[in-house]
């Protein structure tokens, strides 16, 4: 397949200008959702239900309450922790230890690793609520209701599309390469770390954007291994916020919204270049 | 090589395997095995045979539930490959600021189902709020607020691939039928609808999935909510077994049939629209 793009400049429509004021408008109204959650997190609490969409003045204006009073009731900085170590470890497990393992399997051909493959292929393509509830009662039996266990899991249910992703990539990478390592000395460990991961790392990133916006985000598998008495993710901690409680606190709920929302924000716009690049590629791929 | 790497199995290959025995293949195999079983945890298992399977098919939840994904699915399907497929045509007309609406579009994707769920709750229920109405009055309007929702998030995602999908066609292929006297829509119907074909069949692919197997969304935004009419297959699954005492052997033959169902489309829809794309 050529890689040859249109140009851009050759390609500029002669409705260019009015097409941008249209496309500004429904930018505008398209993040219209996110910025009402901020006005309404200034608001007093009886009033977002009622006036949702009036800008919070006078006696509707609460200054931070709603923030700090979701944070309170929420522990939602330890949740925060919480999700970002989760996150992190499992991410950084799941690429190092599918990546190994995608590179073996693609070197070494026998039964045992066109087995692991297939089975690899077969986990893609299986709901969740299929091993929800055998997954769940495994867990508390082996006591991984912990953060650490949780990132156990997390290597072992997402290893099935990382592994097919590496296995992709490692077929393209020319063996004389690492044949060319093994003669000068290096042992398969040396030769992996050295050689095939530096090759591989488009293939890392694209993993670990995938891997980080579904673990991030997740909301059922943690809830059910967790411990959840002891720990929170942010997800479970804004569901809880509605559980809870009887009647939902509005004014607790949008300072939560918001607060979550302003880490995935910050992250977006550092790595906008990568994820877009992530997502493309895994597309391809998958 | 392959002899020296062969010794490594333990390092390479274990760690991973161990964990995918652990967290798939052993609760795979175990949940194939306890939707035959009655159970309350999974180790007082008593082997019944199709009973749960049976009681499934009786449960009008599962069968509301079913018919009401299937709506949802096809919907949500329809409306998002369309609208993310015309931004992608329109962001790669080299329209001034493309990039920042590129970034808008793609964002609400990073936010989760529940923090989605809640955002929407409070918008929509404040527009019905108009007509002294919420969103749990009717299934309907459950029913549309998370398709509505469902565009939000995902339009953004399926645009990127479209859009590197349109960038890929080779700037020849255009010029030749501009030559040859195509107009705009020629081109868009002759030309590129067929060589974007890969991109299609990934995007049909993602939303097909992604809202057959919707759940969190569901969860926050209406609950299931008015008694069970918005309740979607996920949800459904859920709440038999954490929802219902002594049902749990029921919830796992449905997670059995919602498995079944999840393959056989993925299957199917791979098969029909990877026979319509062209060889570049």
């Amino acid at each position: 397949m050529k890689k040859e793009k249109y140009s851009e400049s050759s390609r500029k429509s002669k409705h260019g200008g009015i097409l941008t004021v249209i496309f500004t408008l429904l930018s505008i109204a398209y993040m219209f959702p996110i910025f009402l959650v901020v006005i309404n997190s200034f608001k007093k609490k009886a009033y977002i239900s009622r006036r949702p969409f009036e800008i919070p003045t006078g006696k509707m204006f609460v200054e931070l309450e709603n923030y700090i009073k979701g944070i309170e009731r929420t522990g939602f900085f330890e949740a925060f922790g919480v999700s970002l170590f989760v996150t992190v470890f499992s991410v950084l497990v799941i690429v190092i230890c599918t990546s190994m393992c995608a590179w073996y399997i693609t070197r070494v051909k026998n039964s045992v690793t066109k087995g692991i493959y297939y089975l690899c292929l077969f986990s893609m393509i299986v709901p969740f609520q299929m091993v929800m509830f055998t997954l769940s009662k495994l867990a508390n039996m082996m006591h991984l209701g912990n953060p650490v266990g949780l990132i156990f899991v997390y290597l072992g249910f997402g290893a099935g599309l990382a592994v097919f992703m590496f296995c992709g990539f490692c077929k393209s990478i020319p063996l004389e390469i690492e044949e060319a390592a093994m003669m000068d000395g290096c042992n398969p460990l040396q030769t992996f770390f050295r050689i095939v991961l530096p090759i591989m790392k488009p293939t890392c990133i694209t993993v670990a954007i995938l891997q980080t916006m579904w673990i991030w985000n997740d909301y059922l598998l943690p809830y059910l291994v967790l411990d959840i008495k002891k720990y929170k993710t942010i997800p479970i901690a804004v569901q809880y916020l509605k559980g809870g409680y009887g009647s939902v606190d509005m004014g607790a709920m949008m300072g939560v919204l918001v607060l979550s929302i302003i880490p995935i924000i910050v992250f977006y716009l550092f790595c906008q270049k990568y994820i877009i690049e992530g997502v493309v590629a895994g597309a391809v791929k998958g | 090589m392959e002899k020296a790497i062969k010794r490594y199995f333990p390092i390479f290959v274990l760690p991973t395997f161990v964990a995918f025995i652990f967290g798939f293949i052993a609760p795979f195999v175990m949940g194939i095995y306890l939707s035959f079983c009655k159970f309350t945890t999974v180790t007082d298992a008593k082997f019944i045979g199709f009973d749960n399977y049976l009681k499934v098919f009786t449960d009008e939840t599962f069968l509301h539930a079913l018919w009401y994904t299937a709506a949802f699915t096809v919907v949500s399907v329809v409306l998002i490959n369309v609208l993310a497929f015309a931004v992608a045509w329109f962001l790669t007309k080299g329209i001034r600021g493309t990039n920042i609406f590129r970034t808008v579009f793609f964002m609400p994707n990073l936010i989760g189902g529940i923090i989605l769920g809640y955002i929407w709750q409070l918008l929509l229920n404040g527009i019905l709020l108009q007509f002294d109405r919420t969103l749990t009055y009717s299934s309907v309007y459950g029913f549309w607020g998370l398709v509505i929702l469902m565009c939000w998030q995902q339009v953004g995602y399926m645009m990127i691939i479209y859009i590197a999908g349109i960038q890929n066609i080779p700037g020849e292929l255009i010029e030749a039928a501009k030559i040859d006297g195509a107009n705009s829509r020629q081109i868009l119907r002759r030309v590129t609808l067929p060589m974007i074909m890969p991109s299609i069949t990934i995007c049909t692919f993602l939303t097909l999935t992604n809202s057959f197997k919707l759940f969190d969304q569901n969860l926050a935004l209406t609950n299931g909510e008015p008694s069970n009419m918005s309740e979607m297959l996920a949800l459904n699954i859920f709440n038999t077994f954490y929802g219902r005492t002594g049902w749990e052997g029921v919830g796992q033959a449905k997670a059995v049939i919602f498995f079944i169902l999840v393959a056989l489309i993925a299957l199917t829809q791979n098969w029909l629209t990877r026979r319509k794309e062209v060889q570049q």
